[in-house]
């Protein structure tokens, strides 16, 4: 068996007391990231790679530690969602529907518990599907030449753009305002300088690390101090935590439900967790005999949403590692984890440097085991770390921002650069404009580009040639249909209400 | 409404300069069949696009901070460029303990735990960066160190 084979190289790497502690250490930050209000797992990572790289940590250790603060800020976000009624990350807001009614009724306990085995269930299943279907598409992925590429990012930025934001002009410019930033600097093919207007420092384009932070981390210090930072006070009690067996087997199904569903969203490029999670609660609230009462606390409409969060956050993976395509926002500042570290994601990926995609798999998977000791038994430490004022929370926030570009770099030009993505971020999260789309702009801008100039060279300028392959074409069409069909389904697919904070 | 039609706007007249800016690009010997402009060039009128069916179909508008508000986001953006600049020739602990101190105040108006938050977080993380995590960062400006 290949597959073991292979998994037995991952574990071998993995298994080293030194990984492990990366592990650990990835998943308690993570968690602590994903349960703290305004801090998700897109911009927590983006502010611990520049970190992690000034730290000068080899590849595998660094994607160990960064995707273990990937999986464990999935599991995090449940946290504030049952507790505070403040989703802690995007995807977690459908955990609130029906988590803090439950926290409500003094089964705060219960919701903690049956969500942490539900992220461990989603987690663990997806974990075994990425592993399972990652090397066949790799497989598919060697007969795609340059024009099938160029096909596959339209698709990225279609259906992200697609199911992104509610206004597709938006999403289209977001989309278009990434891959124009990502031309500056010398031009790969001819290495003449472009837009930079004499500015040496624009002379290597500019670094998508400071474009990340800045959009992501410093632009929530503005939207953070708009909105007043309204503190979190946990207003239900936690008891003692104990384990709710019935309750847990009663929610089963509802379990491998949402990790189907939300593995499934997770692999389509651009959809990710937010649409997993929220297609998990809306499958299960159908498909349930007691449909009424779900959103006022039913253990399903916690458990669902959450397996399904979880699943998508590793099926995301599946395209992101075989072909170079993120289907998130998280995911995509794990290719510019990945890009940072020299290693090239793609089909080669998996015969080139097998030992790094074993022992990621590895690492998932027992980063799984400890995150659901972490998040079941001992959630009452990270319930407490939720107590921290955001007056200290945020300084800090934006001051670690700064160290990880500063100590990247080393530049004043790319701090400035950095504050600049954060006006940018703020006019745009008020403007409706999604600003994934901007990052995955620069990061996939020269490739796309690199992409459609070879095989503009292999065609001879024949732009036809884009589409002479059935597999171009189908991603072709798939691109349009991604970018379209929200328009229709958008009627159907309305997000239900959050549940208000009721002052009692 | 009028956010997204002035949004649109800008972004008009920064896709012109860019197709401006685009068409200076020089080639070289190594040409190919697409060359260094296309690519620009698409994606300028792309944004043009976008803006223009942002202006002609808006969405319903947002409410923008006025007045005061403004003022405390001005702030922020100014010390936060401040910091930036600072941050080389002053060393990390002081204008992190200043930054910090009234990022904190803004969300929190008390002086007291502002000014602890400032001292808190200017030594508790130059403490964590440079002897847990081994960042190189410098302390103190150059000249007080001798």
């Amino acid at each position: 068996m290949d597959l073991l084979n292979n998994l037995a190289i991952g574990f071998s790497i993995a298994l080293t007391p030194y990984t492990l502690m990366l592990a650990l250490i990835g998943c308690f930050v993570g968690t602590i990231i994903g349960a703290l209000p305004g801090l998700g797992p897109s911009n927590g990572v983006a502010l611990l790679i520049p970190i992690s790289f000034s730290m000068g940590f080899d590849a595998i250790s660094a994607l160990v530690l960064l995707t273990s603060v990937y999986y464990g800020a999935m599991y995090g976000g449940r946290i504030s969602s049952i507790l505070l009624n403040i989703p802690g990350d995007e995807p977690a807001m459908m955990t609130t529907l029906d988590g803090y009614p439950m926290a409500k009724q003094g089964k705060a306990g219960e919701a903690l518990v049956v969500s942490g085995v539900a992220s461990f269930v989603g987690a663990f299943l997806a974990t075994i599907g990425l592993m399972l279907l990652a090397p066949m598409l790799s497989r598919v992925a060697f007969q795609f030449g340059p024009a099938e590429y160029f096909a596959l990012y339209m698709l990225a930025f279609c259906t992200l753009g697609g199911v992104g934001s509610n206004n597709q002009s938006k999403s289209a410019l977001a989309a278009c305002l990434g891959l124009a930033i990502a031309m500056i600097g010398l031009d790969m093919t001819t290495s003449m300088p472009r837009f930079t207007f004499g500015e040496l420092h624009l002379m290597d384009g500019i670094d998508f690390l400071v474009a990340i932070v800045g959009l992501f981390a410093v632009a929530e210090v503005f939207h953070f101090i708009e909105s007043h930072g309204k503190d979190s006070a946990i207003g239900v009690k936690l008891g003692k935590i104990s384990i709710p067996w019935k309750m847990l087997n009663h929610t089963k199904g509802a379990m491998l439900r949402g990790s189907g569903i939300g593995f499934v969203a997770g692999i389509l490029p651009g959809a990710g967790a937010s649409l997993g999670s929220f297609l998990a609660y809306m499958a299960e609230k159908t498909v349930s005999k007691d449909k009424a009462t779900f959103g006022t606390g039913n253990p399903k409409g916690v458990a669902a949403p959450e397996a399904g969060n979880n699943a998508a956050a590793g099926g995301a993976l599946i395209p992101m590692l075989t072909l170079g395509v993120p289907g998130s926002g998280t995911t995509a500042v794990l290719l510019a984890l990945l890009l940072t570290l020299n290693i090239t994601p793609g089909p080669l990926l998996f015969t080139e440097r097998p030992d790094v995609v074993w022992s990621l798999i590895a690492a998932l998977l027992i980063a799984n085991i400890m995150l659901l000791i972490l998040n079941v038994p001992m959630v009452k430490v990270f319930v407490r770390i939720l107590s921290v004022p955001s007056w200290v929370l945020l300084p800090g926030v934006t001051m670690i921002a700064f160290v990880g570009i500063f100590s990247l770099t080393g530049s004043n030009f790319d701090m400035l650069l950095m504050v600049a993505f954060g006006v940018l971020g703020y006019i745009c999260r008020k403007l409706d404009i999604p600003t994934v789309p901007i990052i995955l702009g620069i990061l996939l801008g020269n490739a796309m580009e690199d992409n459609l100039r070879r095989a503009m060279v292999l065609s001879d300028g024949d732009w036809m040639y884009l589409f002479s392959s059935p597999i171009s074409i189908g991603l072709w069409v798939a691109a349009a249909l991604g970018f379209v069909a929200p328009i229709f389904l958008r009627q159907f697919l309305k997000k239900p209400p959050l549940p208000t904070l009721d002052e009692d | 409404m009028r956010g997204d039609r002035i949004f649109g706007l800008v972004m008009i007249v920064l896709a012109l300069g860019y197709l401006l800016s685009a068409t200076t690009i020089r080639s070289s010997f190594m040409s190919d069949p697409v060359g260094p402009r296309t690519f620009p060039y698409i994606i300028g009128g792309l944004i043009i696009l976008c803006s223009v069916s942002m202006i002609l179909r808006p969405d319903p508008d947002v409410e923008w901070p006025m007045g005061p508000m403004l003022l405390k986001l001005g702030v922020a953006l100014i010390v936060l460029v401040g910091y930036a600049m600072t941050i080389k020739p002053l060393g990390f602990i002081l204008p992190t303990i200043v930054v910090s101190a009234i990022l904190s105040y803004q969300i929190n108006p008390r002086p007291a735990p502002a000014v602890l938050t400032g001292f808190g977080l200017g030594i508790g993380l130059f403490v964590l960066f440079k002897f847990v995590l081994g960042l190189g960062l410098q302390g103190l400006p150059k000249g007080l160190l001798g």
